[in-house]
């Protein structure tokens, strides 16, 4: 009796370490995990899966179309009919938010992934490689940054045209080199560490060191330069399309929005404000969520 | 099978510096018997460490080595190139640090990272891995190795990271196990674990060269023992003979700095001063700066390391002439 008793409590304990330190760990039992630790990072992670929505769905959420003009009622205030008002052309403003937000979200994210990529990977390779190839890897890198990063997308812009796959390729080649400088800098931290010489010692080949072993550290850092370039570039872009070099008008995008609304701040300032809160959310949206990520991703945040 | 694990003569490191060229190995010569547990002691910066990665070609750059040989089981790997010397670590050479606190990769569960090591030795699936890695695991007597498996190296204790490191080098069988002060920063009764299991390893058929300035350590498990000084090695004898008749004045004065404690004493003795500045070693004797018996010869000349009795060799000119204390 008293020795099943003791059995049971046994396993409960057992159950319980299991749990604790168990198997792979789903997507959804990641998430619950976010939830109870960092509630603003999960409500983050809806507002993005919303906002992205939105963008994708903007012709079926809108009755007006993205370019319809309607000159008579041009510049009007937010009502029932138009519930971010009109803009210069007597536009929809709510409805240009939501088409351009498909623009905006797009040059956002993709340009940040890809730099990101291009510069963790040439990052590790020059810090661990050293020599030759780190010397000519760098001073490329500080080559790019030498040029005021706007200079060079505007040089970018007008060598290769507007269009959006060229917005992508300027973007992340104007936003590689920071983030190949700090990998390079962690990686030079981490070569030299007791993990990655006890590695060397059982046999793990140089690729694999960078792979496995050096790159997975410095996920917490990329995943922070991720949500920071992400602002970055809808806010370049922003500026190309103001120097008629991004986005071309009538086609939305915020950046482009804001630009235009500028001329008018005094008098329709919601043409403005709209897009602008719309940046301004995505950004903090995307900070929040990568800070709740790095909380729960990095195995020594979490609590033992 | 070759009766001798690991076989170094006349063994040379050079690091080029700006202020000249510093040997911190000089023409060590010391071999690990088959099954063997040997020990390398020595204070600080003395060249223990230095000598365990040169043979395992691990040497920090720009450290190179300029001469002599190192044997595995007979066969030459010093000039092996660099691909063919990766294969024979951690199938054939193993090493396991001081720190286990630092030593596992934060973010890889520890299991993955015993996988590793034998996935990257045997061509086996990741469930066959698994199973090698959990028997290792049982081995190494690591408790609930089911469990463990899946933890991070934060979540082990001190003495569970050292147990898992050892799995870790050990999982491939290899012929010789470097332990480069595996007890240092483990406390007392972790490191009588520890040792026991060395042991153990020996028994199952790996040799091992321990490197410690623990003197205890040495003496608990070591069957042979090297004093190192300055680069080179000054004494060497079997772990009985050793502590029984040592003759090196560096080695007495050891042993003096633990024994000053033993019998009571109030005041710790202590060798004076440190270990020289290896771009300053003195024309002579390395040990001359700070040897008590220090004669006119010693300051000269580099006296050659002599055999006194059957295994015990010396390098200094006092002994014989002035016998054991």
């Amino acid at each position: 009796m008293l020795r099943t008793k003791q059995k049971q409590i046994e396993q409960a304990a057992d159950l319980r370490l299991q749990s604790q330190i168990g198997e792979e760990e789903r997507f959804g039992d990641l998430m619950r995990r976010m939830a109870r630790e960092n509630k603003t990072a999960v409500i983050s992670f809806f507002v993005i899966i919303l906002m992205a929505l939105a963008a994708a769905l903007a012709p079926l959420l809108t009755p007006y179309e993205e370019n319809g003009m309607d000159l008579l009622h041009r510049l009007s205030a937010p009502s029932a009919e138009h519930l971010l008002g009109t803009d210069e052309g007597g536009r929809d403003v709510l409805t240009r938010l939501l088409f351009g937000a498909r623009v905006s979200l797009l040059i956002g994210v993709v340009p940040a992934l890809l730099s990101l990529i291009l510069g963790a990977v040439l990052g590790v390779i020059a810090g661990y490689r050293g020599g030759i190839t780190d010397a000519v890897i760098m001073r490329i890198a500080d080559v790019t940054l030498a040029f005021p990063s706007m200079l060079l997308a505007m040089v970018m812009m007008y060598a290769l045209g507007g269009g959006i796959l060229n917005v992508f390729l300027t973007l992340t080649l104007v936003n590689w080199a920071n983030v190949a400088r700090v990998v390079r800098s962690q990686t030079l931290k981490l070569k030299n560490s007791e993990f990655v010489e006890a590695a060397r010692i059982i046999g793990v080949s140089r690729d694999r060191i960078m792979r496995r072993h050096i790159l997975p550290n410095c996920l917490p850092t990329l995943l922070v330069l991720f949500t920071l370039n992400i602002p970055a570039s809808i806010l370049t872009e922003s500026s190309l399309s103001f120097l008629g070099l991004g986005i071309q008008p009538p086609n939305a995008s915020w950046g482009l929005m804001i630009n235009t609304g500028r001329q008018y701040l005094y008098n329709a300032p919601w043409l403005s404000f709209a897009p602008g809160a719309a940046i301004m959310l995505t950004v903090l949206a995307f900070n929040f969520l990568g800070n709740g990520l790095l909380d729960v991703l990095d195995p020594r945040m979490q609590k033992q | 099978m070759n009766d001798r694990t690991l076989e170094v003569r006349n063994l040379t490191v050079a690091i080029p510096t700006d202020r000249g060229v510093v040997r911190p190995v000089n023409d060590v010569s010391l071999e690990v018997p088959a099954g063997s547990i040997t020990g390398i002691v020595g204070e600080s910066g003395c060249g223990k460490s230095m000598t365990a990665r040169a043979v395992t070609g691990l040497l920090p750059y720009p450290g190179k080595v300029t001469g002599g040989t190192v044997r595995l089981c007979g066969r030459e790997i010093t000039g092996l190139p660099e691909k063919e010397r990766r294969k024979l670590r951690g199938s054939e050479i193993s090493m396991i640090f001081q720190e286990p606190m630092t030593s596992l990769n934060p973010v890889v569960k520890v299991g993955k990272q015993v996988d590793e090591a034998i996935r990257l030795h045997t061509e086996c699936s990741r469930e066959e891995a698994k199973g090698k890695t959990l028997a290792m695991f049982r081995e190494v007597e690591i408790p609930e190795a089911e469990t463990r498996y899946h933890c991070y190296p934060h979540q082990l204790s001190g003495g569970l990271r050292q147990r898992v490191m050892i799995a870790m080098a050990m999982v491939c069988r290899p012929k010789l196990l470097i332990a480069d002060e595996p007890t240092t920063a483990l406390d007392v009764t972790v490191e009588a674990q520890i040792l026991k299991l060395l042991e153990r390893l020996r028994v199952a058929g790996t040799s091992v060269l321990i490197i410690s300035h623990n003197l205890g350590v040495i003496a608990q498990v070591c069957d042979f023992v090297y004093v190192m000084y300055a680069g080179r090695i000054v004494e060497q004898a079997a772990t009985e003979v050793l502590f029984s008749r040592p003759a090196h004045p560096y080695t007495r004065g050891l042993f003096r700095s633990v024994n000053s404690l033993r019998e009571g004493s109030d005041t710790l003795e202590t060798i004076p001063g440190v270990v020289p500045n290896l771009l300053r070693l003195p024309a002579g004797c390395s040990f001359s700066l700070r040897c008590g018996q220090c004669g006119a010869d010693c300051e000269k000349n580099m006296p050659e390391l002599t055999e006194t009795e059957p295994g015990h060799r010396v390098r200094c000119f006092l002994t014989g002439k002035e016998g054991t204390e």
